[in-house]
């Protein structure tokens, strides 16, 4: 018996041992299957310009700059075009382009950097909330007195901007929040762009009477379940104009607020209207069933759009995009994500050559690099910067709203720091029916309660 | 005299496996004690008593979570016990391709955690899945077994038992083997037929084979993470979400010192619930 016992005690060990093992391995195998940061080489240092290139002025000390970007091929492609062009101007200058993760993994990632002193020279992050939670003042470089900040455009700012001063310029297009529709199924069932909340919900009616599937769900990746509520902003400030303050104050709530209650009761409304499989359904088949003309409306962000126009390349004439209506006809606008932007480390041993490379990225030559490398998601937010004639029809289909006057609203997540973490949860029980529309709004509101204590807001 | 310095004399071969513990265990022990307190950042942190705690204890997904975790810890526990029992049995008889078999039945606990989640959740998919398309040959029509909130936990702990049986059984082989020879010889004296063979000897015999197995599959399946994120990251919604996975996302949303506290809880939640067992069972044993 006791020999069972020694036998049974070593394989318990060695169980205990090989589990904590495993437990410390798993933590990072999560979050939309982005791989880790790598160090990426540094991008190509120009040998080629030769020192003739710079004889206008007396020769300049040579200095490399430092830039960390996200490790998606789009903001990589970015990084590497601007940095190129820059060099072509500047062959004193040379860059080591790093890469880190994406998403909540990039923003830990992002902070760890920063309060160990350890940060790039200039990185590329997100405007609005998630910038807020950097603590700019400590970390990031004023640029409010930068000639540069005439070229931007004004709506952008406050998204960059911390207690009146000015950290960011936008080094990408501006992002559409809306319904992505396939004008094939549109044409033959005859149906026209809804303008009104039940116009499209009657659309999507008829396309179900045709039996096809009137909006693609993906809710495999959670996040793609929230875009109808985020979505639906320009209605609710169009109703609501101080909805954003109050609710950074603790003053409106979603539960409370009639106009904000609507996005989630929208939500409510397209159950039962999304394809069989959409809990198990991810992104990117979403994009591949609106292509191909099996489901009819995407509720997405037009950042999609490079990736159908690289997968599905021949249908990309047959996708438009709408904004998400509100009840009005009248008022029929658009809820804009602002482009992430690119910041100077405060501690930083260049500054100037630093700015110099954020005034070549806010002006129009920069943005035209951009655009090659990367098909505009929407308009630039740099003052003469336009989008190149050859973007697909379904970017075309945003600039009406942009030029008129007062038909574009940036997202909440732009003018308010408040987001609460669980509202992908919480949108897929409303999209899956498993939740009544006010019973989340008292649910998100609970929710983000935790973010706004965190970030130490008043009133909380 | 001799006898204290015989003492210490053992005590210093301790000493570097204790400050390696001291290190790397009681002082993050101790330190998210306190940080389960405060509202912190990387670089500073507020002192707030224990509202951390009370909002944890707010959170709306909580009590699912807690629900979920036990009926996790306790249906993955006793398949494992069950089947891992009955698999023992079965490759300690005299089977000719035994060797073969256990291997085959060791074989899902040797490939990652996170690789066995993800092929599963695929072949678990609604209308692709190789399981419902199996099924559907057969005229079945299966059920969504991921996003069906009724089931997807029950199909998360199948895979974890199909992961970790393997474990229990060979454990249960080490505890049959060392049943004595003499008990089935008296038994055969007796005139006792297989089912005596198998309730009267092996499973009363192989009890501390039993208890190792609960021990390790309950608080396993307590604080059990990766296989649960890999398959449904805690949905849909809050469907599949355990303590660990509720943890994990506050601390993902940025909020430490809840997510420090999340993890308070749930080592006293853990330690509630296994100390008395163990206690319980290992009383058990010496009863017998």
């Amino acid at each position: 018996m006791s020999h069972s016992r020694q036998v049974l005690a070593l394989l318990s060990s060695v169980a205990l041992t090989t589990g904590l093992l495993a437990g410390c391995g798993g933590g990072n195998s999560n979050d939309n299957g982005s791989p880790s940061a790598s160090p990426s080489g540094s991008s190509g240092s120009s040998a080629g310009a030769s020192p003739s290139a710079s004889a206008s002025t007396e020769p300049k000390e040579k200095v490399k700059l430092s830039l960390l970007v996200d490790n998606s091929q789009d903001s990589v492609n970015i990084a590497k075009a601007l940095t190129e062009a820059f060099q072509a101007q500047n062959p004193n200058i040379t860059f080591e382009t790093e890469t880190r993760p994406g998403g909540s993994e990039g923003d830990n990632f992002v902070k760890t950097r920063l309060s160990t002193g350890d940060m790039n020279d200039i990185f590329f992050y997100n405007s609005g909330s998630l910038m807020q939670a950097l603590n700019p003042e400590q970390n990031l470089l004023d640029l409010t007195n930068e000639p540069f900040q005439e070229r931007v455009v004004d709506s952008f700012k406050p998204t960059v901007t911390s207690n009146g001063k000015i950290y960011g310029v936008p080094y990408t297009s501006t992002i559409g929040g809306g319904w992505l529709y396939n004008k094939k199924i549109y044409a033959d069932l005859g149906l026209s762009v809804p303008k009104t909340w039940a116009e499209l919900m009657a659309n999507n009616d008829k396309i179900k009477a045709a039996g096809i599937t009137p909006i693609v769900g993906t809710y495999k990746d959670t996040w793609t379940s929230q875009l109808i509520v985020l979505a639906d902003y320009f209605n609710v400030q169009a109703q609501d104009p101080n909805f954003a303050a109050d609710y950074t104050a603790n003053k409106a709530k979603y539960a409370t607020t009639p106009a904000a209650l609507r996005s989630f009761q929208k939500l409510e409304e397209t159950v039962g209207y999304y394809n069989k499989d959409f809990l198990a359904t991810t992104y990117d088949a979403g994009l591949r069933m609106l292509a191909e003309g099996k489901g009819a409306h995407y509720p997405m962000l037009t950042f999609a759009i490079p990736a159908i126009v690289q997968n599905n390349p021949d249908q990309i004439g047959d996708i438009g995009f709408f904004a998400q209506p509100g009840d009005s006809p009248d008022k029929n606008g658009l809820t804009v994500w602002m482009p992430g932007a690119a910041y100077i480390y405060k501690n930083t041993q260049h500054p100037e050559e630093a700015k110099k490379f954020l005034a070549f990225i806010a002006s129009a030559e920069g943005m035209a690099v951009v655009a090659k490398v990367s098909t505009p998601s929407g308009p630039f937010v740099i003052k003469g910067a336009a989008i190149p004639d050859n973007v697909p029809q379904v970017v075309k289909d945003m600039l009406p709203y942009f030029d008129q006057p007062g038909m574009t609203a940036p997202a909440l997540e732009f003018v308010s720091p408040v987001k609460g973490p669980s509202l992908e949860q919480i949108t897929v029980e409303v999209g899956s029916g498993k939740r009544k529309a006010e019973s989340a709004a008292e649910l998100y509101d609970q929710d983000v309660k935790k973010q706004a204590q965190q970030l130490g807001l008043e009133g909380w | 005299m001799s006898k204290v310095f015989r003492r210490i004399y053992t005590y210093k071969f301790l000493l570097p496996a204790a400050i390696v513990y001291f290190v790397i265990f009681i002082v993050p022990t101790a330190m998210s004690f306190f940080f389960s307190l405060t509202r912190w950042t990387l670089s500073d942190w507020d002192f707030i008593g224990l509202q951390n705690f009370i909002t944890f204890f707010q959170e709306p997904s909580l009590s699912i979570g807690f629900k979920n975790t036990f009926i996790y810890a306790v249906v993955t526990c006793s398949l494992k016990v069950v089947g891992g029992l009955l698999l023992g049995v079965l490759l300690t008889s005299k089977l000719r391709t035994k060797s073969y078999l256990r291997s085959v039945v060791f074989f899902p606990t040797l490939v990652s955690t996170i690789a066995v989640g993800i092929a599963f959740s695929m072949m678990m998919h609604p209308t692709t899945g190789l399981i419902n398309t199996t099924l559907a040959r057969l005229g079945i029509e299966g059920p969504d077994w991921l996003g069906d909130t009724s089931i997807a936990l029950l199909s998360v702990a199948f895979v974890d038992v199909w992961k970790g049986i393997g474990f229990a059984t060979v454990i249960y082989i080490a505890g049959i083997l060392s049943i004595p020879e003499e008990y089935y010889e008296a038994l055969q004296i007796d005139g006792g037929n297989g089912w005596n063979k198998f309730w009267n000897i092996v499973v009363p015999l192989s009890r501390p084979a039993t208890n190792s197995v609960i021990i390790l599959a309950f608080i396993g399946g307590l604080r059990s993470f990766d296989l649960i994120w890999a398959m449904t990251k805690g949905g849909p919604g809050f469907a599949t979400d355990v303590i660990a996975s509720i943890i994990y996302k506050q601390y993902q949303g940025g909020f430490y010192g809840l997510a420090t506290a999340g993890n308070v809880i749930l080592f006293v939640f853990v330690a509630a619930l296994a100390f008395p067992l163990s206690r319980y069972l290992s009383r058990q044993e010496v009863d017998l």
